[in-house]
């Protein structure tokens, strides 16, 4: 394989897709949201519930429905701490993975279909390259924004969180082993899975807001994994999480295989 | 002569629709080879066949001694190829654009840089290199994309629809920039085209498609001898024996067609082939006209490509 050629497809679609309003501006939303926003109000909510005269003691009803894993990593905390440390550390968790999913969809939905839709697809198809080569390149794409995006938008993450709950937590509490392990092993597994899965859709759609749509489907699993967190049916813990990635690490080696195997640059312009 | 392109009897459908149709010809080493045909005509169907982009149905082709359905990426690597449309990303420079398909193509990196420049320079496009390409004139943006083709000194070049949408200017300088390439750099070129006093210009050889299928092939000479029949003639006789001339032409029906015209003094009139041109002499000279100039007027690519379209419409 031609690694000069692949990295040259690498280069302009990022060249491409940093220019790209429709990508880059529902990201900065994301990262501003999630990564910035979120932490604060979590971070801020028991100090302004008390101020308020409130009590955060009626959060403590939800987090009895917890299961036992989750109260055993809560204990030793008082109640204003176990809610930044649950919604901050556990809650938001699952909701993590949509942010480099749904960047890799979005990057990989542009890959062919709005090349076709640009007009720039067929001087790319009359280059060199083979058609595993331009398939592995285009996946690379998306895959290496959505991983910078996603450890970047952790750092962030990071540093907000810290700062936002430091009143009440005194300590660098974040991020905990269950974290690193998502970063370092679940986020790169389901970016993959997410830019394959979206490539082969981005070859067969004719423009990006096609491939695009189906792109939104793709953060449906990560939804429901959010709401059975929420609702006690489920704990995430290292060892789930490490499971988890190891499942979709084989799903995407096996998507990118038949992707490879399948991709032919002929069916981009036989219709 | 070597052989570069060698078709047989190549045919791509696209659903219903027979897009290159039994297609057979042979293109030789250092020609610049026109591919004629009105839009739908499969020319650009046959150039993405014959850089191995798409699958033929069936039939089969050798380009540069390589099968393009096997050898593809070996093959693009020796071919460069203008698009119909210049494909180039908006967003992009002309400087970038180049360095990302110089590293496609495998241009040796210390010759990057240099070929760049000197691409750009040939091109006019040298003090825009750091633009992007949006802002680009129709025509800036062709001349980009032919040096993008040009990039990794391919030994042939397809060149679809090459001057399309330039300005007379541009237009002169691309084909005098294809006419080098071909006659001093040994480049063979295949050139898509629908500018037929283009194509009789610079073209070695013609291919004329008609809906996919293969109608005429052979040197703009040749095809004007084979297909346009009849030609105009002008001829200069003694002003006092006009009268005489056209009695005699007039009693040549089966050759002279129509009434002669006389525009300024002279006789021009329509002769059914050009083989009649001594029969039509001889009777003038039989009859004691005295004749001081024949001259048949040239006959054109156009007159061909119209006479072959009109037959072909004719039939169906």
């Amino acid at each position: 394989m031609k690694a000069r050629a692949m990295l040259a497809i690498v280069r302009k679609d990022l060249k491409v897709v940093i220019q790209n309003k429709n990508i880059v501006i529902p990201i900065i939303i994301i990262i501003a949201v999630f990564f910035i926003g979120l932490p604060w109000l979590a971070g801020l909510a028991p100090t302004i519930i008390h101020g308020l005269g409130g009590q955060v003691t009626s959060l403590e009803g939800l987090l009895t429905k917890m299961p036992a894993g989750m109260l055993q990593e809560l204990a030793g905390y008082t109640i204003s701490q176990k809610v930044i440390v649950f919604v901050l550390e556990y809650m938001l968790l699952p909701l993590f993975l949509m942010i480099p999913l749904m960047t890799a969809s979005m990057l990989a939905a542009d890959s062919f279909a709005g090349e076709k839709e640009r007009k720039t697809l067929e001087a790319l198809l009359y280059t060199p390259t083979t058609d595993r080569e331009l398939f592995i390149a285009k996946m690379l794409s998306g895959w290496l924004a959505a991983i910078a995006i996603a450890l970047g938008g952790f750092l962030i993450y990071a540093i907000n969180v810290n700062a936002a709950a430091w009143s009440l937590m005194q300590r660098i509490f974040f991020p905990n082993a269950l974290w690193l392990v998502l970063v370092i092993w679940v986020v790169p597994a389901l970016s993959g899975l997410g830019v394959s899965l979206m490539v082969v859709v981005s070859a067969r759609a004719q423009g990006f807001q096609d491939a695009n749509q189906t792109a939104g489907l793709v953060v449906l699993p990560i939804v429901a994994l959010f709401y059975a967190q929420m609702a006690g049916a489920i704990f995430i813990n290292t060892s789930i999480l490490l499971l988890m990635g190891l499942i979709v690490w084989l799903m995407t080696g096996m998507l990118i295989w038949l992707g490879s195997r399948s991709f032919r640059r002929n069916r981009l312009l036989a219709g | 002569m070597t052989t570069v392109i060698t078709i047989n009897q190549l045919t791509r459908c696209f659903k219903e629709t027979m897009a290159v149709n039994q297609l057979s010809l042979e293109v030789h080493a250092g020609e610049i080879f026109g591919f004629l045909g009105h839009n739908g005509a499969g020319k650009t169907t046959t150039v993405r066949l014959l850089n191995g982009v798409i699958d033929p149905t069936s039939g089969n082709m050798r380009v540069l001694d390589l099968d393009p359905q096997v050898d593809g990426p070996a093959l693009r690597a020796r071919t460069g190829v203008l698009t119909e449309t210049p494909s180039l990303d908006e967003r992009l420079t002309a400087w970038d654009i180049l360095s990302i398909y110089a590293d496609l193509y495998g241009v040796p990196k210390k010759t990057v840089k240099p070929r760049i420049s000197e691409l750009l320079a040939e091109f006019d496009l040298a003090d825009r290199a750091n633009e992007k390409v949006g802002d680009f004139s129709k025509g800036m943006k062709q001349r980009l994309a032919l040096s993008r083709a040009l990039l990794h000194r391919p030994e042939l070049i397809f060149l679809d629809e090459a001057t399309s949408g330039l300005d007379p200017v541009s237009a002169h300088h691309v084909n005098e920039l294809i006419e080098r390439m071909a006659r001093r750099e040994g480049c063979t070129v295949f050139m898509c085209t629908h500018n037929l006093v283009e194509a009789q210009r610079l073209c070695d050889r013609v291919a004329i498609l008609e809906h996919g299928r293969l109608v005429a092939l052979g040197t703009p000479a040749e095809l004007t001898r084979q297909y346009v029949r009849r030609l105009d003639v002008e001829i200069e006789v003694a002003e006092e024996q006009t009268e005489i001339a056209l009695k005699v032409l007039r009693s040549m029906p089966q050759l002279v067609l129509g009434e002669p015209a006389q525009p300024n003094g002279a006789l021009v009139v329509t002769i059914n082939q050009r083989d009649s041109i001594p029969d039509v002499l001889a009777s003038m000279v039989q009859n004691h006209v005295r004749v001081y100039r024949m001259a048949p007027q040239e006959v054109n690519l156009e007159q061909v490509y119209f006479t072959l379209h009109e037959e072909k419409e004719g039939v169906q």
